[in-house]
């Protein structure tokens, strides 16, 4: 298990490498160069272009510029952003918090519909309850994100008035930070109500952002499902006098986890990595918003180190499936 | 009485107006602590019985019979629950491929508790004595550590073993053997075959034994079952069946045989194929690969008849009678 473990985290390295390279290329790959860039449409002085030329060390060689830039980046020095003279480093740890608290409940939200319900209409195959779940995920994941979320707030906020249109909780609350996660920190700060707010602002987005992972995973989890009821174990089991929900629940479920298990991954690291319209729509201050902002101001080092920083994440999310494989397979788990 | 006993059992797949059809009238009785060998071509519904007598024929099968008891008790009429309590206890299977029988996720150990555990309780302790015992039985050799052990680190012998423990994990008074031996090597084939009769003689058990193999039948059998295209052929004893067979079918899977064939340059074969789902006879299933057909068995389906005690034929020329038939 343990060299099992070395031997992924080996394959993250160059992995990790190809990434800085891209994000690195990125940079030198817009028109002219990132300080003309960066002085946009107004232009600037030659002299005052030279000078900070030689500020970025944007007139060093590549090779030296991209060693320089992987060293800085792994002691986390991702640069400033041209805006507000913030490391990058730090806007990302003050957003990441929402995005990760909105990921959480969506995944989750995700996880405890969609994964049932899989299991239920492959149980039921070929049934109403089959054809209806089948029916509402594909509906679910045609759906596009931006107009759902649209549809969402004018039917449950301005219509009925049951939910907050936007942000993560009401201004009148205004909890101290301390996990950066806004239902645990409200919930610290004691005050009547703010938990309450925070939570209700927090239902939207939640299922506006969870209906694609929850329509992916049902129609995952059903058709794993299918595959392994199919199996000659499984009909061994009943031959055992096993029950059904014995044998679904136990014999089955585990063996269909695996692939479902890798959809799950890849869609935690795609949330995780920023839910840029979701954000966008609800005005959650997250890694996602802060990268379409960052992209509209042309703050590149913060484009730069926000794609770093996700992609990282996304391979972190990996990593832990792989792990987790080895936890759920045996087969995978003795490999030698 | 018979320990099952079961009359014109009939297994259809497909739809209502064009049913396929897997097993159609069959008659079969099993007493108490006999060895019944079943045999038969691919497609001639072995398994698709012994599937039915486990309740394992999902929909859209269907599976109807006028009578289909165990031990006295209708399993067609028996609620769910306790007929799905004698799967395991009373009544139990071991499959073809033992390698994808085993569930992948989980060790031998939990698989023998799992089972003990359903029928029969217990603590955790003296389940797992009770499963080191049947490993001991099924002669796997050091059982503690093998207890530990994932289904992909073990061989097929390994695994048929195991499957075999778990199969007589709770005495059961009929074992199913669904051909036990068919995907393990040459060499280990005799030794689980062996296992097997040993099981079956110190426990008593009657044992369904399905195969294609007439020669393991002729060494272990009390009595055959020929079925051919979801019909029963032929019953009869060991070892007369073999000397004296009156089907035209079963005389044809012996001349078949490669013992029988000594000096001869090819093996003899049956020519044709059993009959597909749309293509059955009108008449006798056998006729158009009959050598001995005539006119009538075209036209007219036989019945099984009881020539003797102890033996049942489905042919209007059955052969070696001394009847006026022949």
């Amino acid at each position: 298990m343990i060299s099992f473990f070395l031997r992924r985290l080996g394959v993250l390295i160059p992995t990790f490498l190809g990434i800085t390279l891209l994000v690195f290329a990125l940079i030198h790959m817009i028109p002219g160069d990132p300080v003309e860039a960066m002085s946009g449409e107004r232009g600037m002085d030659s002299a005052r272009h030279a000078q900070l030329m030689t500020e970025f060390g944007l007139n060093r060689p590549l090779p030296v510029q991209y060693v320089d830039y992987v060293f800085k980046a792994a002691k986390g020095d991702l640069g400033r952003s041209i805006v507000t003279q913030e490391s990058v480093m730090r806007e990302f740890l003050d957003r990441f918090p929402a995005t990760f608290e909105l990921s959480l409940c969506a995944i989750t939200f995700a996880l405890t519909i969609g994964i049932p319900a899989g299991i239920i209409a492959a149980f039921k195959r070929n049934s109403v309850v089959d054809y209806g779940v089948m029916g509402v995920s594909l509906a679910g994941y045609s759906m596009p994100i931006f107009w759902w979320a649209l549809l969402l707030i004018l039917f449950f906020s301005v219509q009925l008035g049951w939910t907050p249109v936007s942000g993560r909780i009401a201004v009148e609350y205004d909890p101290e930070v301390v996990t950066g996660l806004m239902l645990i920190d409200s919930l610290l700060s004691g005050e009547p109500g703010a938990f309450r707010s925070a939570a209700s602002h927090l239902i939207l987005p939640t299922i506006a952002l969870g209906t694609i992972p929850l329509a992916t995973l049902a129609r995952m989890t059903r058709s794993a499902m299918l595959e392994v009821l199919g199996e000659d174990y499984v009909r061994a089991a009943r031959a055992r006098g096993l029950s059904p929900l014995r044998v679904l629940t136990r014999h089955a479920l585990r063996n269909a986890l695996i692939p479902v298990l890798t959809v799950i991954g890849l869609q935690v690291g795609t949330l995780l990595a920023g839910a840029i319209l979701t954000e966008t729509i609800f005005s959650w201050p997250g890694i996602g918003k802060w990268m379409v902002e960052a992209i509209h101001r042309r703050d590149y080092p913060v484009v730069q180190g926000g794609i770093l920083l996700s992609a990282t994440i996304v391979i972190a999310v990996n990593l832990i499936v792989d792990m987790l494989y080895g936890v759920v397979n045996p087969r995978i788990r003795h490999q030698r | 009485m018979a320990l099952l006993d079961i009359k014109n059992l009939s297994v259809h797949f497909g739809t209502e107006a064009r049913p396929i059809i897997a097993v159609e009238h069959l008659d079969l009785q099993i007493d108490a602590g006999e060895v019944v060998g079943i045999v038969g071509e691919s497609g001639s519904g072995k398994s698709v019985t012994s599937l039915a007598l486990m309740g394992l024929i999902d929909a859209p099968g269907r599976v109807s019979a006028e009578s289909f008891s165990f031990d006295g008790r209708n399993l067609l009429t028996l609620p769910k629950r306790e007929r799905r309590a004698m799967l395991g206890r009373d009544i139990a299977m071991i499959f073809q491929d033992p390698m994808t029988s085993l569930n992948p996720c989980f060790t031998v150990g939990d698989h023998l508790i799992e089972t003990l555990a359903v029928h029969e309780g217990g603590s955790r302790k003296a389940l797992r004595n009770r499963a080191l015992e049947l490993l001991t039985q099924v002669e796997i050799p050091d059982p503690a550590r093998r207890m530990a052990a994932y289904p992909h680190q073990l061989s097929g012998g390994m695994s048929q073993r195991v499957m075999i423990a778990l199969a007589i994990a709770c005495n059961p008074r009929l074992l199913i053997a669904d051909e036990p031996t068919t995907a393990l090597d040459v060499t280990v084939q005799a030794q689980v075959l062996e296992l097997l009769l040993r099981l079956q003689r110190e426990r008593g058990m009657a044992l369904m034994l399905i195969t294609h193999d007439l020669g393991v039948v002729a060494e272990t059998a009390h009595r055959v079952v020929v079925m051919y295209a979801g019909q029963v052929m032929e019953t009869g004893k060991v070892p007369s069946i073999f000397t004296q067979p009156r089907h035209p079918y079963t005389e044809a899977l012996l001349s078949a045989l490669p013992e029988n064939n000594i000096g001869r340059e090819r093996l003899q074969t049956i020519p044709g194929v059993v009959p597909g789902a749309y293509d059955r006879p009108q008449g006798c299933l056998l006729a158009p690969r009959c050598q001995y057909a005539q006119e009538s068995c075209r036209t007219t389906r036989p019945t099984l008849a009881s020539p003797d005690a102890g033996s049942q034929v489905r042919c209007f020329f059955p052969l070696h009678t001394s009847g006026p038939k022949e």
